[in-house]
């Protein structure tokens, strides 16, 4: 087959360079969305730890004190 | 663990593809025979070789795993998989759109190079579906590591047998009979450099992402008091666990 003249390869070309760059910008957007949950998750977990943490201080003041024989 | 040198990989790839591409449109000629389209091979090659070269390294981590039983390869195996898939994607999108300007044709279903790469691509397109049907993580770690094993293995087979079929249509690039001209192969050698930083990148970004989640999960685990890495989750998944 002839070579195409340049204004009509030049669209394919153009095509699958965008489909190129298009499937990475998805997998970096992808990327992104985890990183978000990830962020999310230590949010929680941060939460939570302050949460147990405040619980045993709570603990420790509400335990009678010993009482001197 | 998986983040050491990520930034400088990173910078270096971002410098690869830039000046691959440079090269691609500014430094190398025009092909004789094709004209401005043979460009998409500088892009459709090194997308299918690295992704070749990303299902036999996910196959040689399948063989670590197994020896070893370090669930690490068994991530790394994974990733590799994954991501080559998405090449293959690429690959097949940007052959298909060459194709298209240089036979008229989106697909010949004649052409044994095309047809082999669609099958190896359909084999890797069963590898997460394989996971996901195994709850177990442990048989799932070890049946994934198998197949990977087994279809990495016939990437390299699979790729001879096209290569001594007698092609009508494909064009084949590196061959002892065809003499690429010195400002090409340089460019064709640079891109296919550059691909190769590109799936290291993304499989150490990939590694890095996947390997938090799992620390994050194990950490909920240990909070929850429950200390057992192999304790199947409440929600499946294809992903390895730790």
């Amino acid at each position: 087959m002839p070579a195409l003249p340049l204004g009509e390869s030049g669209k394919y070309v153009a095509a699958a360079y965008c489909v190129f760059l298009a499937l990475i910008l998805i997998y970096v957007a992808i990327m992104a969305t985890k990183l978000a949950r990830i962020e999310r998750d230590l949010g929680e977990l941060n939460e939570l730890a302050e949460r147990r943490a405040a619980a045993a201080s709570d603990e420790e003041e509400d335990e009678p004190e010993p009482v001197a024989r | 663990m998986f983040g050491r040198g990520l930034k400088t990989l990173s910078c270096v790839t971002v410098v690869l593809i830039v000046g691959a591409f440079a090269l691609v449109f500014f430094y190398a000629p025009n092909d004789a025979d094709q004209g401005f389209i043979q460009k998409i091979f500088y892009l459709h090659v090194p997308l299918a070789i690295v992704a070749l070269c990303g299902f036999v390294a996910g196959g040689i981590y399948g063989i670590l795993y197994l020896r070893s039983g370090d669930r690490m390869h068994d991530l790394r195996s994974y990733v590799a998989i994954h991501l080559s898939l998405i090449l293959a994607v690429a690959t097949l999108i940007s052959g298909s759109i060459w194709a298209r300007a240089s036979w008229g044709h989106w697909w010949v279903w004649d052409e044994p190079t095309l047809v082999s790469f669609l099958i190896v691509f359909l084999l890797y397109a069963c590898y997460q579906p394989l996971r996901f049907s195994i709850e177990d993580p442990q048989t799932q770690a070890r049946y994934a590591a198998v197949f990977s094993i087994v279809a990495g293995a016939f990437v390299p087979l699979n790729f001879m047998a096209v290569r001594m079929a007698q092609s009508v249509a494909h064009p084949r690039v590196l061959t002892s009979t065809t003499a690429m001209p010195g400002s090409m192969f340089l460019t064709f050698m640079l891109s296919i450099v550059a691909m190769a930083c590109l799936y290291v990148t993304l499989w150490k970004y990939e590694l890095a992402s996947k390997h938090a989640s799992m620390q994050l999960r194990q950490l909920r685990r240990k909070l929850a008091g429950e200390d057992d890495g192999w304790t199947p989750r409440a929600r499946r998944s294809a992903a390895p666990q730790l």
